[in-house]
């Protein structure tokens, strides 16, 4: 067992340093500040929709999805929101928004209190590698986003047949 | 003339009164995106499903829109609240006419 946890750990750490070796490549430093740049404007356009004129607040939202994807075409894709998910106060809709999609919108998913949780997984297509963002309305009109970061190696969209 | 496909639902047959269940439902289909090309140059059209719906015993407790960005064959896993012994009909509205209506039987204690 602590054999098998040894091994495990050494894997981790080689793959950390795997990707910190091309980080020192400077492989990182060209993908990244195209990710670290404000929302691309048809993201921009799409939220804007969205939320109207409201603000929207950092946080409650928490997107998963693989940093590193082989295939755009299907990307498991998970979403939570902190939500007591009562009566009164509950997420209404989740809006997932990516930025290097021809079309951003991938999906809207609309909760109800009966939903119990404001959970959901899904599969998506990813055309490049990008940032993706999740956009929740609460019940009380408020929205809150969260974003992941993905690389994806093989985009969809693009193939021929 | 209608479409449809396939499709699948997997949840527990029984319940714990006002217990979370977690739903996982499936449609075969292959959500062309609109945006890729044939061999011979031409746009594929997109046809897409656009509208996921979960009805509980009547009342509406999921919804969810669908664009491009959905994978082929969509999987969508959520949750809802087991109030009551019943129905929940699933329904998949899409391009061409697609409709797909799938049920399944819950048992709450």
């Amino acid at each position: 067992m602590t054999e098998l946890n040894q091994s495990s750990k050494t894997t981790k750490l080689s793959r950390r340093m795997y990707l910190s070796a091309l980080g020192l490549l400077g492989i990182s430093g060209w993908i990244v500040p195209s990710l670290t740049v404000a929302k691309k404007p048809e993201a921009m356009d799409a939220i804007a929709k969205i939320v109207g004129s409201n603000t929207i607040r950092d946080g409650r939202v928490k997107l998963v999805i693989p940093p590193l994807v082989e295939s755009g075409n299907l990307v498991v894709l998970k979403l939570s929101v902190e939500s007591p998910m009562t009566a009164n106060d509950y997420v209404k809709a989740v809006h997932v928004i990516a930025e290097g999609n021809p079309l951003p919108n991938i999906f809207a998913a609309y909760f109800t209190p009966r939903s119990g949780r404001a959970e959901l997984t899904t599969r998506v297509r990813l055309a490049d590698s990008q940032r993706v963002w999740a956009i929740a309305q609460m019940s009380d009109g408020s929205f809150w986003q969260g974003y992941a970061d993905t690389l994806v190696t093989l985009s969809a969209c693009t193939e021929m047949i | 003339m209608s479409k449809t496909s396939r499709t699948g639902i997997t949840m527990p047959t029984q319940a714990k009164k006002d217990s979370i269940i977690e739903i996982r439902a499936i449609a075969q289909h292959d959500m062309e995106t609109g945006y890729r090309y044939s061999e011979d140059g031409r746009r594929i059209p997109r046809d897409i499903i656009r509208l996921f719906t979960c009805q509980y015993n009547g009342e509406e407790v999921f919804r969810a829109d669908f664009y491009p960005g959905i994978g082929a064959n969509p999987l969508i896993i959520f949750t809802t609240v087991a109030v009551a012994s019943g129905t929940l009909v699933f329904k998949w509205v899409g391009d061409g006419g697609y409709e797909a209506v799938n049920q399944a039987q819950i048992t709450v204690s």
